[in-house]
């Protein structure tokens, strides 16, 4: 039987190697997918995950477990690969213009949207659409990227992505909706143009 | 309610986090206002397909590699 994240966290306290090693196995894909949509860049993304779980067996003795574990770990991962991407100084500082990606209502009348196709997700799913999908988050600043990654790719609630970033959940959900928006808004006219 | 407003509250409506009075609104709203269907159901399917997209598995170097090296920094820890 699997042990919980807990069980295996006290077995590391006591100086279980083999416990260190299962913890990074079962999280090791899910840091590893966060930093590659975080960076873009296989290289940094490896880095960015070797970083990660150093700074988790360092600091394993502190984590007190007022946070889950796997809360903690991504607060360690996002931490990592925003001071990468502060490093960099090529990051977009701020969300692109939202009015720009939103329907426009004149006065009185209903704005004019297109249906995508109605083909299930693998089917739209191409290798062309993938490139523009991750075009597209890569545009988006790196904490409105951070949350929506966090929330919508991995399935954290509000409560966690808001502990994982240092931020209230009311600052998770606006950043999300804008996030989400913004994106749809990228990628409309190219899903529209092939429903077409 | 009008489309503008919608716009604010379709992440909540979403998520399930609206409050049902509103929830009702939304909907009562979206069925005479086809743009507005069009929109939420796109945006449900930008979502629905970040998060299909996002479930490569890591390659196996990588994973080799980050044992290696984990291996090497931690016996000195």
């Amino acid at each position: 039987m699997d042990l919980s994240d807990q069980a295996l966290v006290e077995k590391i306290k006591a100086a279980d190697y083999q416990a260190f090693e299962a913890l990074v196995n079962r999280y090791e894909g899910k840091v590893y997918r966060l930093a590659m949509r975080m960076l873009r860049n296989q290289e940094d993304a490896e880095d960015a995950l070797q970083e990660t779980f150093l700074q988790v067996y360092r600091g394993l003795n502190g984590f007190e477990g007022r946070s889950t574990f796997s809360t903690w770990l991504f607060r360690l991962a996002t931490n990592v690969c925003l001071m990468k991407i502060r490093h960099r100084g090529t990051e977009p500082a701020h969300l692109l213009p939202l009015e720009e990606y939103l329907p426009r209502h004149e006065e009185g009348e209903h704005p004019q949207i297109q249906e995508w196709p109605d083909k299930p997700e693998e089917v739209l799913l191409s290798k062309e659409s993938r490139q523009k999908m991750l075009e597209a988050l890569d545009r988006l600043p790196a904490e409105y990227r951070a949350v929506f990654i966090l929330r919508d790719i991995e399935g954290l609630s509000n409560a966690e992505a808001g502990e994982a970033l240092g931020i209230s959940m009311a600052a998770v959900k606006s950043r999300l909706h804008r996030a989400r928006l913004t994106l749809r808004g990228m990628l409309s006219g190219y899903f529209e143009r092939i429903g077409s | 309610m009008k489309c503008k407003e919608i716009l604010e509250k379709l992440s909540e409506y979403i998520d399930g986090e609206l409050d049902p009075e509103l929830c009702q609104d939304l909907e009562r709203h979206m069925e005479d206002c086809h743009p507005c269907l069009v929109f939420v159901n796109t945006l449900k399917k930008t979502i629905s397909l970040y998060k299909y997209a996002g479930s490569e598995p890591l390659p196996k170097e990588v994973h080799l590699r980050l044992h290696d090296y984990l291996k090497k920094k931690c016996q000195g820890c």
